[in-house]
């Protein structure tokens, strides 16, 4: 077992896809935490299937992807996290709305131009081969630009997360670090999306935060364990991907679902439920 | 320069109006307590003042002293924070944010500020817990230490003892009186307590669904019409006791003791107030007037006999008061009416005002001094 482990490092793909992948785990815990807190939960989702029909008209067009889906999905976080709860479309039911009807018009897009092939596999269902080394240079450098953003403006963030209203009103403006995170929301969305697929990586952003939840009391200790824990499950779910021949993206969601059951037990054990 | 001043304020949402024509002002170290009916526009009026609702009318001004940054709110608790995973030094800091700018970490300042309040406010011992484990109101405590860390010249609190139980309420109140006392820190406050809101406020703004009712002291507001239409019969306990400032020394008297005028119009309307004074013959005298005169002027005139009941010197006052008659009978008449000048319920109280002038000056003039002496000393017994 050991020295399959050596071997899966002595292949390139193998560490482009670790090193990407840890960053891009670290990204999506964090936010997380933000997002499944303001009930966004969803958003990965919706956020996501606009990237696959981005993707799909992209490579219809054939234009460069990341280039056509990162406009597109960030134009959509926009919309979908700037929604007030007075608008009448609920912040559920147009997540809902947007990432079906994204994912119809790819689809649409697809059958009618290069039907359904590994390329358009792969969007759906990710693939660790599917990281060249350009995109690992882009992927590198947009998930430390929203690393260093959030740690920033992380105190902001918190106070936007647990209180909209009272940071608006001692004039913090509430707004903009909600298009903050609308944006790093967007980034990491897409450049997950590579690798996780569209259909799955909603799970980077969302299973994190809910296992830290469960034992953590305090803000920054959820923020820390989110991280560990995302990191430390995408690292095993690749090597089990590589060791097994399982799907990526799907082994990855398998650990973090066990790292969920984990926490939990250990929670109700302490009688903290 | 008032700290806040409103204007011909009104708000809509969806274009239908639901409170019009404001006009109060809040000057620094006041403790404005705004009550009203459900739906009358309370919360409403606090989002307007913290410019999270736009006016559609008027304007809310900002005294040079206040900006946006100097504002503490303690808003009504939503779902989101009740299972908030933060620790509670973590919240009350994050009130600290609005000082920063854009430095990203809190400095010494900040968490020193933050540790203060908390002792204020008796929390330090849980900033390490979890938000969400605490009670009711430990939780408001905390959402209330975070709203002072933020506000440095104002503080708005939008019902802040709901869902508390009566010990909690009665401590909050307490320390936010006090902090408005020894600090100075101004407070607006809606509430739908009538009794803290009288027992702490130095004004009061009373809304109702057809507006503004009253803007006033909270001593103009106790004698006005329109508390007294608010709580209905309920009024009439309350004048037992008289209400003690903020940290309870006794409010001090400012006007002249007028009893004379008023016993004489109440032995004329007869009714209810005949039963306090016990003086059965006057009481039965001129029982149409006293239908006319009705609550109002009931509610008007039971506000007067327990200011006499409390001076302690009724005999001494009969005598005084004698000479000066028909000037209190112009007092007293005027009294309902002097509240406020801009609210229309009162053209009631006016006429039952101008009805209780009539009665008293024509009681002046006949055997109503030896009625008064009757009545002040069955008075003194009495109550």
């Amino acid at each position: 077992m050991f020295h399959l482990v050596i071997e899966m490092f002595s292949y390139p793909f193998m560490v482009r896809a670790l090193l990407v992948g840890a960053l891009i785990a670290l990204c999506a815990a964090v936010l997380g935490v933000t997002l499944v807190l303001k009930r966004y939960s969803m958003i990965g989702d919706g956020l996501s299937h606009v990237g696959f029909g981005a993707l799909a008209i992209a490579s219809a067009m054939n234009a460069a992807p990341l280039l056509v889906a990162i406009p597109v999905v960030v134009a959509a976080a926009f919309f979908l996290l700037r929604l007030r709860e007075t608008s009448h479309v609920k912040g559920d039911s147009a997540i809902a709305l947007i990432s079906t009807g994204a994912l119809a018009v790819g689809v649409m897009v697809v059958s009618m131009t290069t039907g359904m092939n590994t390329d358009v596999y792969n969007y759906l269902f990710g693939s660790i081969l599917s990281m060249s080394g350009s995109d690992v240079w882009i992927t590198v450098l947009v998930s430390l630009v929203v690393l260093a953003l959030f740690a920033f403006f992380y105190h902001r963030i918190f106070a936007v997360t647990f209180d909209e209203n009272f940071t608006q009103a001692t004039g913090i403006p509430a707004a903009t670090y909600n298009s903050l995170i609308a944006l790093l929301t967007a980034l990491v969305i897409v450049i997950g999306m590579r690798m996780m697929g569209s259909l799955l990586i909603s799970s980077l952003v969302v299973f994190p935060a809910m296992t830290s939840m469960r034992l953590c009391r305090t803000f920054r200790s959820v923020m820390i364990s989110s991280a560990i824990v995302s990191v430390v499950c995408l690292v095993l779910g690749l090597v089990i991907s590589y060791l097994y021949a399982t799907p990526t993206g799907a082994s990855i969601v398998i650990c973090n679902m066990t790292a969920f059951i984990i926490y939990a037990v250990i929670a109700k054990i302490k009688g903290l439920d | 320069m008032s700290l806040l001043k409103c204007e011909n304020l009104s708000f809509a949402y969806d274009g239908v109006t639901v409170v019009s024509n404001l006009n109060f002002s809040v000057e620094e170290g006041n403790y404005l307590c705004i009550i009203g009916e459900n739906g009358a526009g309370k919360s409403t009026l606090i989002k307007g003042l913290l410019r999270l609702k736009k006016p559609s009318a008027g304007r809310v001004e900002m005294g040079e002293g206040l900006r946006a940054t100097e504002i503490g709110y303690l808003p009504q608790q939503t779902q989101i924070q009740k299972d908030f995973p933060a620790s509670v030094r973590e919240v009350v800091l994050s009130g600290c944010l609005n000082r920063m700018g854009l430095r990203p970490f809190y400095s010494r300042v900040e968490k020193e500020r933050a540790r203060e309040k908390m002792e204020a406010l008796e929390i330090l011992d849980l900033q390490d817990q979890c938000y969400r484990d605490l009670s009711g109101g430990q939780q408001q405590r905390v959402l209330l230490a975070r709203a002072m860390c933020a506000a440095h010249k104002l503080i708005l609190l939008d019902e802040p003892v709901s869902g508390l139980d009566p010990v909690a309420t009665r401590s909050l109140y307490a320390q936010i009186a006090r902090i408005n006392e020894t600090t100075g820190l101004t407070v607006i406050m809606v509430s739908h307590d009538i009794d803290a809101s009288l027992r702490y406020a130095s004004h009061i703004l009373h809304l109702g669904q057809e507006g503004q009712l009253f803007f006033g002291t909270q001593k103009e507001y106790l004698r006005s019409a329109v508390y007294h239409e608010f709580l209905g019969d309920s009024a009439a306990p309350m004048w037992k006791h008289d209400f003690p400032n903020r940290l309870g020394r006794p409010a001090p008297r400012e006007e002249a003791e007028p009893t004379e005028t008023e016993r004489q119009v109440r032995v004329q309307s007869g009714k209810k107030s005949s039963r306090r004074i016990r003086s059965g013959k006057a009481a039965s005298a001129k029982p149409t007037e006293a239908a006319e005169t009705a609550k109002p002027a009931e509610a008007a005139e039971t506000v007067k006999p327990a200011e006499a009941a409390e001076t302690a010197k009724p005999a001494e006052t009969a005598e005084t008061a004698k000479p000066e008659k028909p000037a209190e009978a112009e007092e007293t008449a005027k009294r309902p009416v002097a509240a406020t000048g801009t609210a229309p319920e009162l053209t009631k109280g006016g006429e039952a005002a101008a009805d209780a002038q009539k009665i008293s000056e024509k009681s002046s003039g006949k055997e109503s001094g030896q009625a008064s002496e009757k009545s002040s000393g069955k008075e003194s017994e009495g109550i």
